[in-house]
């Protein structure tokens, strides 16, 4: 009821969005009431959680849509669960949005689409037939597209638009095919009867194959991340930390409905196969982020990272189930769940963050930044804490669910199968890796952005932005510690979501307070509470003993500055200098990076330069080789454009020669 | 005699009678795929169009259907008589040449009709098993027809005799629709209005070829489009 009011008020705004946008006042009163509109979505899915726990509110039927399917819509658990990790983040881009909404370059072109993306994302979560969801799934894929292009002037904006519309074409095309072999032969699209429709072993492996394709391409799994790394970055700021946190979470969503719900039995080598996919996505998607210069397409990469880390606790559950591991299959459902709300919190973040640093220096190229920590003193802080929980640093919340993942990844040999014995060390060796090289990649985001010296005019002119933005970057950065400080609570909450979907409770020993010990007590345990704790003991002890028993007498003496006597900002490491090191050893072979230095003739006054090649093997080889491969074919068929009236008739006779054959063989 | 066993001797009387005439057909559409003068490829048209005429007319007597008689006299006027002399007008008008160039030589046509002809019977056979057996080899008659007329229409090089193969094409069309019980009057006279508007559609056609070109090999359509040097 009251979250269909809330679609309802998203259009509302919308429409107004569209009639009055040449008021100022307008953009900042619809970011307002999307505020109001996603944090009552918020809040009503938490009180469902807790008031109704496993069980749906009803289906509601409502008379619109196909006229013999009519709409479905229906909220159980983890719809309400994911409408809280879908909404908060976007009531925070909304706050941001209330400051931001009006500085993006062309504002009467996002400010419309801004709550109908909202009002998709929404419908996605609460369908409960096909229909619905395929509908609110295009609308989704639509209104980001518009985002996206809200810039086209920018001819990087347009070509991102091009292939994120390819791809988003694609993978409805995957789902459409999905949900039409779950509906079979008779055509039914509400969820409740394809829960209990059978499917012949080889209809089930397609409609796994397809959904895995077709959720894939909207959450950005390598291979299909190629739009992911475009696209986000050429939305306004506030919109990316929608694409980026959010709209990957509602294709994850798409994944867990149709395969943990609609299909209760995949066989488990789709669960290694998802495994083995998320981790090639972790370990090439920070690869990828590690090499970026532009802020935000570190943060697209880096999204594809974390996405990697989802599926690969989502394939964990898959083939535990299947083997009848129904605990650890709901430890790694926990584990996905729980990324899935901490990425979505510090994605956005991060994306807000970078929002406030290119409204304050126009630049969101990382050389082109440095020093703002001390100009933007708020925004750095709570950018630090995202790049801390994003790097899996203890006490914050990336820790406790990629702890969590690695808990369940630990376990997968238990799942008797000489592929699942040697893939989890693999799996396990790529994620460690994985995780290793985010702390780099963030180390060097956060150093080269907010530490040094500036490195342009723009940097050094840098002010602190208005106080809407920076309560919506400092909220989720509370959020950040708290969930990686009471895991336990969280942890407890997503079992109940996650209860119907394995039909098993996380034994509440294994989840004590303050101890989280996901696979027993004496394997491995983790208090967030005990790290904190010791932590601020030692950090105080410390502080005491410097205190009492250094020097307290103050000694001025001139900073070393490296042997330069003029302050000269491009001394500093840049972004390419810090992650030359790791571009050497992985980026020579994987991206097949190349480095050409310039030097000027002897007496020549001309600078020496350096230049960086990084070709992407996925994109020339598996995208640009796709390309060439229906060019070819496209060239092919055009001759038959071009044919005589004799030759038509000749390949329409030998056609229907060919057909009558096929009919009169099959007779025998 | 009782009557049962009248209706069973007409039965095999009306068959035989229905077969012969779809068989009659039927050679004369081998006649078409044979024959290698312009006018005899018309005149053969003619003659196959009023054996349909005859076949409609002996369908609409078995059946006790008046409205095929109808559809007998449209076979007779415009197919029988109609079109073959407008052809022979547009012929003798255009000063074609009376031979005709084919595509392919009259021994492969003549082998691939006969492969078309057993492919149809084998097909069509089995699918109408239930079906009463007038129907089922007046199907597989028709088929033969229609089939022969797409052959004749992609062998022969010459725009006139792919004229003729379309009308024996069509003439296979209305060969099942006469067969086949309760066939609507509406839909024969339609299809028949339809050929007469692809025919002067073709006559309009060939003058404007020939205006252009002086020939109706239609080969020369192909250079013209750039498809042939």
């Amino acid at each position: 009821m009251i979250i269909g009011t809330v679609l309802g008020g998203f259009l509302c705004l919308g429409v107004l969005g569209l009639l009055g946008s040449s008021l100022a006042a307008t953009h900042r009163l619809i970011y307002a009431g999307c505020l109001v509109l996603a944090a009552t979505a918020t809040g009503d899915g938490l009180f469902h959680m807790i008031r109704y726990g496993q069980e749906a509110v009803p289906a509601v039927v409502l008379p619109f849509g196909l006229p013999w399917l009519k709409a479905h819509f229906r909220l159980d658990s983890l719809s309400a669960f994911f409408l809280v990790a879908v909404n908060f983040p976007a009531a925070l881009a909304s706050l941001f949005g209330i400051a931001y909404g009006s500085h993006v370059p062309e504002p009467r072109r996002v400010t419309p689409l801004f709550p109908l993306f909202l009002f998709a994302m929404n419908g996605v979560l609460v369908a409960d037939d096909a229909f619905v969801f395929l509908v609110s799934w295009e609308a989704m894929s639509l209104s980001s597209w518009l985002l996206v292009l809200s810039n086209h002037t920018d001819a990087a904006a347009r070509r991102a638009g091009l292939v994120y519309l390819v791809m988003a074409v694609f993978g409805t095309f995957c789902l459409l095919s999905a949900f039409g072999l779950l509906a079979g032969p008779t055509g039914a699209f509400d969820f409740a009867a394809m829960r209990v429709a059978k499917l012949s072993p080889l209809a089930t492996s397609l409609v796994v194959l397809l959904a895995i394709l077709g959720t894939g391409s909207k959450a950005g799994l390598v291979p299909l991340h190629a739009w992911l790394p475009l696209a986000h970055p050429a939305a306004p700021s506030h919109v990316s930390a929608l694409m980026s946190g959010v709209m990957t979470k509602v294709a994850i969503y798409g994944l867990i409905r149709l395969l943990y719900d609609l299909r209760g039995a995949v066989g488990w080598e789709w669960g290694f196969l998802m495994m083995v996919l998320g981790a090639a996505a972790a370990a090439l998607g920070v690869l990828y982020a590690l090499m970026q210069r532009d802020l935000k397409t570190l943060l697209a990469y880096s999204t594809v990272e974390n996405v990697g880390i989802i599926f690969i606790a989502l394939g964990l559950a898959i083939a535990f189930r299947d083997h009848g591991e129904v605990a650890l299959s709901a430890l790694s459902m926990v584990a996905a769940l729980y990324h899935v709300v901490n990425h979505a919190l510090f994605k956005s973040l991060l994306f807000l963050g970078s929002g406030a640093v290119m409204m304050a220096t126009g630049e969101r190229d990382l050389d082109r930044l440095g020093g703002l920590l001390n100009r933007m003193p708020v925004t750095g802080v709570c950018f630090l804490v995202g790049a801390c929980a994003i790097s899996a640093l203890p006490p914050l919340n990336g820790f406790v669910s990629e702890w969590l993942v690695f808990q369940s990844l630990f376990k997968g040999p238990t799942v008797a199968h000489w592929a699942m014995r040697f893939g989890v060390p693999v799996v396990g060796v790529a994620m460690a890796l994985a995780a290793a090289f985010a702390a780099t990649c963030f180390v060097r985001a956060f150093g080269v952005a907010f530490l040094g010296r500036p490195r342009s005019d723009a940097a050094r002119a840098a002010r602190e932005v208005p106080w809407p933005m920076l309560a919506a970057m400092a909220v989720p950065a509370v959020f950040c510690l708290c969930l990686g400080v009471f895991p336990v609570m969280v942890t407890t909450g997503i079992a109940t979501v996650v209860e119907p979907l394995v039909h098993v409770v996380l034994p509440a020993a294994v989840l004590g307070w303050p101890w989280l010990s996901p696979v027993s007590l004496t394997a491995g345990s983790y208090s967030a509470t005990m790290v904190l704790l010791s932590g601020a003991g030692l950090m105080i002890t410390t502080l005491l003993l410097v205190r009492h028993l250094g020097t307290r007498a103050i000694r001025r003496a001139p900073v070393w500055d490296c042997g330069h006597q003029e302050d000269i900002a491009n001394a500093q490491y840049s972004a390419d200098s810090f992650s030359q090191p790791l571009r050497r050893v992985f980026g020579q072979v994987v991206f097949r990076a190349r480095e050409e230095v310039e030097m000027p003739p002897p007496g020549s006054t001309a600078p020496a330069r350096f230049t960086l090649f990084i070709t992407d093997p996925l994109w020339t080889g598996l995208y640009l080789g796709l390309q060439r491969v229906i060019d070819a074919i496209a060239d092919r068929v055009n001759h038959l454009q071009f044919q005589t009236v004799r030759r038509y008739l000749l390949m329409m006779f030998l056609t229907l020669v060919l057909l009558l054959l096929v009919v009169a063989v099959r007779q025998q | 005699m009782t009557s049962a066993d009248q209706i069973v001797a007409l039965g095999h009387v009306s068959y035989d009678m229905a077969h012969l005439i779809g068989a009659v057909i039927l050679m004369m559409s081998f006649g078409l795929l044979y024959q290698r003068r312009l006018t005899a490829v018309i005149r053969l048209y003619s003659f196959q169009a009023m054996v349909l005429a005859l076949a409609a007319a002996w369908q609409a007597f078995v059946q006790d259907a008046p409205h095929l008689y109808a559809s007998a006299l449209i076979a007779l006027l415009f197919k029988g008589i109609a079109v073959p002399f407008a052809l022979n007008w547009l012929v003798r008008r255009l000063g074609i040449h009376r031979t005709v160039e084919t595509a392919l030589g009259i021994g492969p046509t003549m082998i691939a009709g006969v492969g078309l002809v057993a492919l149809s019977i084998v097909l069509v056979l089995p699918v109408t098993a239930s079906a009463a057996a007038m129907t089922r080899e007046n199907l597989a008659l028709a088929m033969s027809v229609v089939l022969l007329g797409l052959l004749m229409m992609i062998t022969r090089r010459n725009a006139v005799t792919q004229v003729v193969g379309f009308m024996s094409l069509e003439n296979g069309l209305i060969l099942a629709a006469v067969g086949a019980r309760g066939m609507p009057l509406v839909v024969e006279i339609s299809i028949a209005f339809s050929v007469l508007v692809a025919m002067a559609l073709f006559g309009i056609f060939f003058f404007r070829i020939r205006e252009r070109f002086d020939s109706l090999d239609i080969a020369y359509l192909e250079t013209f489009r750039g498809e042939r040097r």
